[in-house]
């Protein structure tokens, strides 16, 4: 673990993000924004069903025979002149990307948008060691400005409203007129191009994230709307491919059936503006690309996920969608989380990397409404597997004693018929009686969790069981 | 054994009611509706004594517990020809996950898949499996209708209220924005992570409001509690009730959270 990590004060962040006006206002647009497109992608698509199916498939497949197709994909990259390092832990990760950079004698790198990259936490890590790196992705550029982490694994400011893109502009773009105007988004835009094109030029090492890696050709994929990851990946002498395992996929017919699901479910366009394949460094018959092509191959705990409950999570293609369906997430965010992974998909990746004692209130805090699996591309059952990561939590006595002792009492009841039904008669009699007046409570005691937002409404008075006895069966009870 | 699917309709079937446990504690007279519109459709309709599904040990991860409890729901209803239960979540309970926890256990896995499979949600009952196309019944006035997250997304339960309503006379259905989308309950949820699930009910109520329904309904009465708490606590005037109520001409008692008073006005 190396990018710090407050997912232990879950509901701090939480109840800081819900009084966060500017946050919520942005929050809007992820719950508008994202979800018809997806839909009527879908909806155009007839088999896009079954593409969810063969997906799911293709994964599952390539999960199980992980590493025969890690030794074929070794073999393919370095057959086509690229190196391949696979990294046990961030820190592995870090250092080779380190000592690459050296080598080519760096003071600039640019980057493509990469999640394994932050879950390393590799920029503070050149930047300790004296080489600049600079985000080329729009959404990521703007949040190393401003010293974050991504808010969401596809549009990492998503977190932000235009007004407070332009105050970072004006901060840190001081070499342009100070009265230059930016009230419009396109504006703000043009700025970041020119900024980057200079930076892209500079750039002596581009490092990238990777989609795919291609077992069958030794290919990495990327695929983004800005054509800023080509940039980062051609231009510089060095490119360096960051990824982790459960990247891999077998052939490129497979590529093909992912890609068909993986926009569309993300941002519901039928597939990103570039989708970029790379193989081992320039040939000679090449117009351009780099003189060095490296693959760095990130296991970081994932390799203890197969064979798990926890092995279908590695099947995720981080397009996003259970993030952009989750209330939860449309109320607090991807900062509130605590860590490099939001939403759902966090939920049940970061107990996984960083440890469910650290992360424990991730798969907690769901509804369990189901509306990320319903739309997840590759069918991760994300619930099931929230709910199996609360298992380990009360196994581990992890459970909150609160949770664990009000659970054992009711447990107690629910496990006696007769006495459950003596108790809650009584009960029910005792509340319904008090509440009779209004209908409701505005404060219970032992239910202020509750009754902070909103009334209890009160019990009839009698219960089913009672009143079916009564008239039902004569009256015995 | 007797608790097998059978292969076709028995002419009057035998139904268990899985009453629930919000229901039998909280709001009986949803559980006589449903027996009531049953009843109607022709059947035969028994409640076992019962407490619950086990589904608040079930998502705290506590699967002994669950166990526990699912082997006495399965006990207390393996002789009915079909259970059905006025909640999506319950009925999803025990169709969706009862197999499942019984997994190295084949003897109570075939039990569990026995009752699974008979298991179903009340609309879903009345309209998928009795062919029920319309109902006895009169609701002056306009209602909106909440899909609650386990009948919708488990069960598939979502047409099916909506004809029931449809043939209710003097009733229209106005849909609410974003009627599929979870009301913030979540069982523990909602006191576990109130801030959340507050913020959540927040915008549910306001889209309630909105669609200018002076009623909404709903399937599952935690869902229910939890939005006719937030709307009586903003000062938003809906009524709330569970759609079996309506659908059964039920409708003398208070709405959910409203005194007798409240209702005659």
């Amino acid at each position: 673990m190396t990018v710090h990590s407050t997912s232990p004060q879950f509901k701090q962040n939480a109840a800081r993000a819900l009084n966060d006006d500017q946050l919520q206002k942005a929050l809007g647009n992820v719950k508008q924004g994202f979800i018809d497109k997806r839909q009527m992608a879908a909806d155009k698509l007839p088999e896009f069903e079954a593409l969810r199916d063969s997906a799911r498939d293709i994964k599952n497949h390539t999960l199980e025979h992980l590493d025969l197709y890690l030794e074929a994909y070794e073999e393919k990259v370095k057959a086509s002149g690229g190196h391949v390092h696979f990294a046990r832990d961030a820190a592995e990760a870090r250092d080779i990307i380190l000592s690459i950079c050296r080598e080519t004698g760096a003071k600039t790198v640019t980057k493509g948008k990469s999640m394994i990259s932050e879950e390393i936490g590799i920029n503070h890590h050149l930047e300790a060691n004296g080489i600049t790196p600079v985000e080329t992705d729009l959404g990521e550029y703007i949040i190393q400005l401003r010293g974050e982490l991504p808010s969401h694994i596809i549009a990492p400011a998503v977190h932000l409203n235009a007004t407070q893109v332009e105050e970072d502009f004006r901060r840190v773009h001081t070499h342009l007129d100070a009265k230059r105007d930016l009230s419009e988004p396109v504006q703000l835009l043009t700025e970041a191009r020119a900024v980057l094109r200079e930076r892209f030029l500079a750039a002596d090492v581009g490092i990238t994230g990777a989609n795919f890696l291609v077992a069958e050709t030794g290919t990495s994929i990327i695929v983004t709307n800005e054509g800023n990851g080509d940039l980062t990946q051609i231009l510089p002498k060095t490119h360096i491919v960051l990824a982790s395992i459960e990247k891999l996929v077998p052939t490129l017919e497979d590529v093909s059936q992912l890609l068909r699901v993986l926009a569309r479910s993300a941002t519901g366009q039928e597939l990103s503006v570039y989708t970029t394949f790379s193989t081992g460094p320039r040939r000679s018959t090449d117009a351009d690309g780099p003189e060095n092509y490296h693959v760095v191959i990130l296991d970081n705990g994932r390799s203890s996920m197969l064979g798990t409950a926890f092995e279908e999570m590695l099947r995720c293609i981080r397009c996003g969608a259970c993030m952009n369906h989750c209330p939860v997430y449309h109320a607090v965010g991807g900062h509130a989380y605590g860590w490099v992974y939001p939403g759902p998909m966090g939920a049940v990746l970061t107990p996984s990397l960083i440890g469910v004692d650290k992360a424990g209130h991730l798969p907690n805090a769901s509804t369990f409404c189901g509306r990320c699996e319903s739309v997840c591309p590759v069918r991760i059952p994300l619930p099931k597997l929230m709910r199996h990561w609360r298992e380990r939590e009360f196994e581990r006595h992890l459970t909150p004693a609160t949770v664990r002792s009000g659970l054992q009492l009711w447990g107690f009841f629910a496990k006696r018929p007769a006495l459950y039904r003596f108790a809650t008669r009584a009960a029910m009699g005792a509340l319904a009686l008090a509440g009779r007046q209004r209908g409701r409570f505005a404060w219970l005691p032992m239910a202020k969790g509750w009754t902070k937002y909103r009334d209890f409404p009160a019990p009839q008075g009698e219960t089913f069981q009672q009143r079916w006895t009564r008239e039902r069966k004569g009256a015995r009870a | 054994m007797s608790a097998m699917p059978f292969p076709a309709r028995p002419e009057k079937p035998r139904v268990g009611l899985f009453v629930t446990c919000l229901v039998d504690l909280m709001r009986p007279s949803v559980g006589f509706a449903a027996v009531k519109l049953l009843e109607d459709a022709g059947c035969t309709v028994e409640a076992p004594v019962q407490t619950c599904c086990g589904q608040p040990a079930y998502n705290s991860g506590d699967r002994g517990t669950t166990r526990d409890l699912a082997m006495r729901m399965i006990e207390a209803f393996q002789g009915y020809d079909y259970v059905v239960a006025p909640s999506g979540s319950c009925a999803g309970m025990i169709k969706a996950h009862y197999p499942e926890l019984f997994e190295e256990d084949p003897n109570w896995r075939a039990k569990a898949d026995a009752l699974a499979t008979k298991t179903y949600e009340l609309t879903s009952f009345l309209v998928d499996v009795l062919g029920v196309t319309k109902v006895d019944a009169s609701f002056n006035g306009a209602v909106t209708y909440h899909d609650s997250c386990s009948g919708l997304r488990e069960l598939k339960v979502k047409t099916q209220p909506r004809r029931l309503l449809a043939s209710v006379e003097g009733l229209t259905l106005v849909e609410m924005k974003d009627s599929d989308v979870c009301c913030g309950f979540g069982g523990t949820f909602a006191v576990k992570y109130s801030d959340i699930s507050g913020a959540i009910v927040e915008a549910k109520a306001k889209n309630i409001e909105e669609a200018q329904a002076p009623t909404v309904l709903a399937g599952d009465l935690g869902c229910l509690m939890n939005m006719a708490g937030k709307l009586s606590r903003d000062g938003r005037p809906v009524q709330v009730r569970h759609v079996a109520e309506v659908l059964a001409g039920m409708t003398d008692e208070p709405p959910i959270g409203a005194a007798k008073a409240d209702a005659i006005k």
